[in-house]
């Protein structure tokens, strides 16, 4: 009697430490999907089929997406998510993948200042008014493309970042 | 005084008589000089001038993104001699890469006419932050082969030590050698400069490698003078001339690549670094020519060039004499950590200490290289105490995270372990490529995070952009219905107040 007395009272103790503990020590929001977040590339392309990179990675976190979705990130991408979350790694989804960097140039002669790319632009990189030319910060473009088939007179083009001594990286050797 | 050892290193064969022995030239003006915008670690500068502009000699070209260069990791460009300006355009410039960058083309007139410049009466009387403004506007960057901005490395508090480096470790370069024996007034007196600006520094010590024996003559000479400087010999080992290695063996004290040495107290600069200084202050005079080391079997009389920048290679070997035997191959910088250019069309710039030119009989075939066979030669030589074989693996292997945890970023790229690797491994390649990949990978990371924000950001702003526009809405429809309110009760009014009146009417 005295021992499931003992076990229920200790059992309460727990019970109660447990509880107050979990209020105590509540963690906002979900921590995976932070690691997750900051793995992915950030460019809110869409191209994964989710609104952007956070609801990408609160779809892997959940279990809804597979790890193979952004282009962007590219296989070195898919390798960090794999070894982040050890789940097995699988080829990307997508078959062209650019790997050289780019960003959109507005023709500014053509523009017409309709402002439906900067509506679509996910990260305020293009400049400008109603009815007045805009222009993209190349600096901070992440190249995502959304822009391009808004545009209606087709005056948006991705151009490829030039490649300079500066950008130029040692290669593999052979 | 007492010396320390570094670990590792090497006993090269110098090679250094071939052109150690002959005076410096001076080159002769060539007519075009090609002056690339970026010469140096750090910002590019911005032209100042446009085609069709007469230039002088000494006058500024490219300037740094900003008014005052002191302030920034850049140095401004200047014209090195007298001319027009022909183009301003892309052009082929030393570098590993092989690619083009923009460069100012000058056709020069031969008359070599300087701008006017301004030296400084009295050093002493002016502040460190005058002095170093000078530096900064004189273009002087650290010709010991790295080009980092002298201004910036010498803006630095409480420093104890001030190095001088007149070591020279790699073979076949000679220009400091040459340099120290002929201008050996104008490195103690820059030396003399550069203490003053660093608030007096307790030491200042000149080391020179014991097979420079000449130059440790002419500099004792010339150090009699001042009893604060020492000069020193140190033993003749590769790399003892690499700044942490100088100062270990001078101090005793090994500094790692996440920390700098003026945060203990010591400065390194090159002895044509310390020249410059001296002439910028005392002339006035920017930097505009360095000397350079024309060497190897592929040119009849090797010797050293005080040469102007953005002379073309090609003149420069032409003013040796070429050999029969043809040229081969060439290298800019030392044989250890200089690298080949596919032809001769390129312009001297202001981090360019070497030429080695060599015909057919000087080279020698690299094997083809073989698996490691685990030998750990190449631990055994390393200056700065990694372990090469570990990094090599993880690198060929592309694992980024392990090779950092073996501290690839503390590799100096001296290229001992290649050196004595009996399977000719191209290890330094390895190194290279991982540490450009690691660093690539860091700005993207960067890219990402303001990505990142500014999504965020966006998203912030398109909710309160809605709610505030929600906000306006009701705010109207209030203001709408009260005013609707007002004017039917107005209205209530009116006819009541005309029923009234209508009524006491009729009451008359």
């Amino acid at each position: 009697m005295t021992a499931i007395g003992l076990l229920a009272g200790l059992a309460l103790i727990f019970g109660l430490l447990l509880g107050y503990a979990s209020v105590r020590f509540k963690v906002e929001g979900d921590p995976i999907v932070d690691k997750i977040d900051a793995v992915l590339p950030q460019q809110q392309c869409g191209k994964c089929g989710y609104p952007g990179c956070r609801p990408y990675a609160e779809a892997i976190a959940n279990g809804e997406a597979e790890i193979n979705l952004c282009p962007p990130g590219g296989e070195v991408g898919m390798l960090a998510l794999a070894k982040l979350l050890d789940r097995e790694p699988k080829p990307l989804n997508v078959e062209n993948i650019e790997p050289a960097k780019k960003v959109a140039v507005i023709d500014e002669k053509t523009c017409i200042g309709c402002t439906l790319c900067i509506q679509a632009c996910p990260v305020d990189a293009i400049l400008g008014g109603p009815k007045l030319m805009h222009t993209v910060i190349a600096q901070e473009c992440t190249g995502c493309e959304l822009c391009v088939a808004p545009c209606p007179v087709d005056c948006i083009k991705m151009v490829p970042l030039p490649h300079t001594i500066t950008t130029w990286k040692w290669p593999y050797p052979n | 005084m007492k010396l320390w050892q570094f670990h590792g290193g090497l006993k090269l064969d110098g090679h250094k008589s071939l052109s150690s022995e002959s005076q410096i030239r001076r080159a002769n003006i060539p007519d075009f000089l090609v002056l690339p915008l970026l010469q140096h670690i750090g910002e590019p500068t911005e032209t100042v001038v446009e085609v069709g502009d007469k230039v002088l000699k000494g006058q500024v070209i490219g300037h740094c993104r900003g008014k005052d260069c002191s302030l920034l990791m850049s140095t401004p460009i200047h014209a090195s001699s007298s001319g027009t300006v022909v183009a301003i355009e892309d052009r082929p410039v030393p570098h590993p890469s092989g690619l083009t960058a923009p460069c100012v083309v000058i056709e020069t007139d031969g008359e070599d006419k300087w701008i006017e410049c301004t030296p400084v009466a009295d050093y002493s009387t002016l502040s460190p932050t005058q002095l170093l403004y000078h530096i900064a506007k004189a273009g002087i960057v650290g010709l010991g082969g790295a080009g980092f901005p002298a201004h910036i490395k010498l803006n630095s508090k409480s420093i104890e030590t001030l190095i001088i480096n007149g070591a020279e470790c790699e073979p076949y370069i000679t220009c400091d050698d040459r340099l120290m024996r002929e201008y050996p007034d104008d490195i103690i007196a820059g030396a003399q400069i550069i203490r003053h600006i660093l608030g007096g520094t307790q030491r200042c010590i000149i080391a020179i490698e014991d097979n420079k024996p000449a130059a440790y003559q002419a500099l004792l000479k010339a150090a009699a003078k001042d009893q604060d400087i020492e000069v020193v010999l140190v033993p003749t080992r590769y790399p003892t001339g690499g700044e942490r290695q100088l100062i270990q063996v001078l101090t005793g004290q090994e500094i790692g690549r996440s920390e700098l040495p003026a945060k203990r107290g010591i400065v390194v600069h090159n002895v044509k670094t310390t020249r410059a200084v001296y002439r910028a202050i005392q002339y006035g005079r920017p930097l505009i020519s360095r000397i350079v080391t024309v060497t190897g079997t592929g040119v009849e009389k090797p010797q050293n060039f005080e040469v102007r920048f953005g002379t073309l290679m090609h003149s420069l070997i032409d003013q040796c004499g070429r050999n029969k035997a043809g040229i081969e191959r060439l290298i800019m910088g030392g044989p250890m950590m200089g690298f080949a250019l596919p032809n001769e069309e390129f312009p001297i710039i202001k981090t360019t200490n070497c030429l080695i030119v060599s015909s057919a009989e000087e080279i020698e075939e690299i094997p083809k290289p073989m698996p490691c066979i685990r030998c750990g030669a190449c631990a055994q030589v390393c200056p700065v105490n990694l372990l090469p074989q570990q990094l090599y693996w993880h690198a060929k292997a592309k694992d980024f995270q392990k090779v950092q945890d073996y501290h690839i970023f503390d590799c100096i790229d001296c290229g001992c372990c290649a050196y004595v690797c009996p399977s000719h491994i191209p290890l330094v390649s390895y190194y290279r490529y991982a540490k450009a990949e690691i660093r690539a990978i860091e700005q993207e990371h960067k890219q990402a995070e303001l990505a990142k924000k500014r999504h965020e950001f966006r998203i912030f702003r398109l909710q309160r952009d809605k709610k505030e526009r929600r906000e306006k809405l009701q705010k109207m429809k209030a203001a709408s219905n009260a005013s609707k309110e007002a004017a039917i009760k107005a209205a209530l009014e009116r006819t009541k107040a005309k029923k009234e009146q209508g009524s006491s009417n009729e009451q008359k």
